[in-house]
């Protein structure tokens, strides 16, 4: 059962961190490094290669699929299930302000009922003037605004030119678009750019709206609310803040899927101020006291000690599997 | 809570296809139906062609399930210079196509060096709508101005079909007003009584149904010489509640050479009813 307990927590973890993408089959040690994220290492060395890894075609491969539907059944024979992909529940939301943008986001990311990551970071690097925040499933957040990263550096090196807004926009919705909504990322995409600050929303079916202030995620009504409560054109900047802060508070203590502290990032022409956190709006508590009674507090009548007669009536060996 | 289907919803059951964005949060009550629903463009679109050029309107609200998501959405897309279309149905595929038509007429208009026509620029929207109908769901009505036939009208809905029509009404809130416009419209309309039609037209469309999801902003594109039209406002009913109660109206008022566009806020509009 080692070994393939290995093997299938390992796949499990590839099942939940990459969605089925890319090959998820096991890879002589030499390759492992380059697939694994920086939150998973391997927990092993040396592994007989049962398959030879092939060279990646661009999207997604769903060749796992069938292969997980099976490993699904055993699990659930068994009596567990494969974990749930984590979403994060989550308030995000922007606005443009007189020099630039302001994104912010909560920090919390549930597992079904059960928070995941009391302090997980949605807001994620575009280039270095634009930024984007992401609501929905965390891995297909996290990949897509990394794959879009990507290729706009590559566009930016070809064109010569600093990004714009627009551009990562159109890639990205036509991204979504292309996979008709599976891709679970509802996006908040600001930036600065030669032709101003834009802030746009993209949906999971690759729609977007250009407004000068959106929320997305669950607890989007409640910081929308305080957003068309408190916005005007052309704020300062720390009014810009406040307002944002005070929405994602909404976010936090109105929405079960919100919560911990508020990221802010602040993006004006040529600088940008990644706050995080900007403000703990959750701090975990400090115990006042103590159940522990101290040695002592009941005092002791009577001691008598009787040693319990046991004779060993079976001894089995079960060995460990560690190669 | 809302009545009314959509028509995306209406034409779904009728083809028994499955609504996209169904139902994979249900389970988790912390993230709510509306964050995995699909965004639509509940909509009232209407064009109105007559001599010289074309009128088109819309109203501005798109949703996703009850929610609201834009309140000041522009359905009224440029194609070209002087071709729009009005958009209804799912928001992401109208805008995917709409992106793709437009590089299409764009780069056939370079071909050509001269401005296209707004057949060429329907049957570029019929063409990808009709191969793909099983995967969109898009209502489209493309209106414009061309050298040859002047101001015209086209309708492509869902399916692909395409028709040239004088006047034409779509998304989920035109069918409040069929036989408005049946008993209303005559060709060779003049300046005025185009102004009054569309007017109680969406004045009627707002009254017989309070909870049409056509909102705040009515956007206006004119086609042709010194033509004011002003739609006027629809119900509000709004989920958030932030007291924005009557509608709101771009007019666009547009010379031979052009296009113009305007708003007319709720508190502008004309007020038709006694009560």
């Amino acid at each position: 059962m080692g070994l393939s307990s290995h093997f299938f927590s390992y796949e499990n973890h590839n099942v939940r961190l990459y969605k089925g993408s890319t090959n998820a089959a096991p890879l002589p040690a030499a390759s492992i490094t380059s697939f694994t994220s920086r939150k998973h290492k391997p927990s092993f060395n040396k592994m007989a290669t049962l398959t030879v890894s092939r060279p990646l075609f661009g999207g997604f491969s769903f060749e796992n699929c069938k292969r997980n539907a099976l490993l699904e059944g055993e699990a659930n024979k068994v009596g567990c299930s494969l974990p749930a992909a984590r979403k994060t529940g989550t308030t995000i939301c922007g606005v443009v302000f007189k020099d630039g943008i302001v994104l912010g986001a909560d920090t919390r990311a549930t597992e079904g009922m059960i928070v995941a990551d009391k302090n997980c970071s949605k807001i994620h690097y575009i280039s270095p003037n634009i930024y984007c925040c992401g609501a929905g499933t965390a891995a297909d957040t996290e990949m897509t605004t990394q794959i879009i990263s990507s290729n706009l550096e590559l566009h930016a090196l070809s064109t010569g030119r600093l990004p714009r807004v627009a551009t990562a926009n159109r890639m990205l919705k036509q991204m979504l678009f292309r996979y008709q909504g599976y891709i679970g990322a509802a996006l908040v995409l600001g930036g600065v750019d030669c032709n101003g600050p834009h802030l746009y929303s993209i949906y999971p079916h690759g729609s977007t709206d250009k407004l000068p202030y959106v929320t997305m995620g669950s607890g989007s009504l409640a910081a929308m609310a305080v957003f068309e409560d408190r916005y005007k054109p052309d704020m300062e900047e720390e009014d810009a803040k406040r307002l944002v802060r005070d929405a994602i508070a909404a976010g936090i203590f109105n929405d079960l899927g919100s919560g911990s502290n508020i990221d802010l990032c602040v993006i004006t022409k040529g600088k940008v101020d990644y706050i995080r956190p900007h403000d703990e709006a959750n701090k975990k508590g400090v115990r006042t006291g103590d159940y522990k009674y101290k040695r002592g507090t009941t005092g002791v009548l009577t001691k008598a000690v009787t040693p319990l007669a046991l004779e060993v009536v079976e001894e089995t060996v079960q060995t460990m599997d560690t190669s | 809570m809302r009545s009314g289907t959509t028509l995306r919803e209406k034409m779904a059951a009728a083809a028994m296809v499955p609504i996209f964005g169904q139902n994979v949060s249900d389970k988790y009550d912390l993230v709510p139906d509306w964050t995995s629903r699909e965004v639509s463009t509940g909509t009232t679109i209407m064009a109105v062609e007559y001599d010289g050029g074309v009128v088109i309107g819309a109203d501005s609200r798109t949703t996703t399930g009850a929610y609201i998501a834009n309140r000041v959405t522009d359905k009224l897309t440029p194609i070209h210079d002087r071709i729009f279309c009005c958009r209804s149905g799912s928001a992401a595929d109208t805008q995917a196509i709409a992106d793709v038509v437009t590089y299409q007429l764009g780069f056939h208009s370079i071909e050509l060096d001269e401005p296209p026509l707004v057949e060429t620029a329907a049957n570029l929207f019929k063409a990808s709508c009709y191969r793909y109908r099983e995967e969109l769901t898009a209502g489209i009505l493309v209106a414009g101005w061309d050298r040859r036939k002047g101001g015209q009208v086209y309708c492509v809905p869902i399916g692909g079909m395409l028709v040239r029509q004088p006047v034409s009404v779509g998304g989920s809130g035109s069918s409040y007003i069929y036989g408005f416009m049946d008993s209303n419209y005559k060709p060779g309309l003049s300046k005025d009584q185009c102004l009054e039609l569309t007017a109680a037209g969406t004045h009627c469309c707002c009254k017989a149904c309070w909870e049409l999801p056509s909102t705040v902003i009515h956007t206006l594109y004119h086609l042709s010489h010194s033509l004011y039209l002003s739609v006027s406002q629809l119900c509000l009913w709004r989920w958030r509640g932030d007291g924005s109660s009557g509608g709101v109206v771009r007019l666009a008022s547009i010379s031979e050479e052009g296009v113009e566009r305007r708003v007319l806020l709720g508190n502008q509009l004309p007020k038709f009813s006694t009560h």
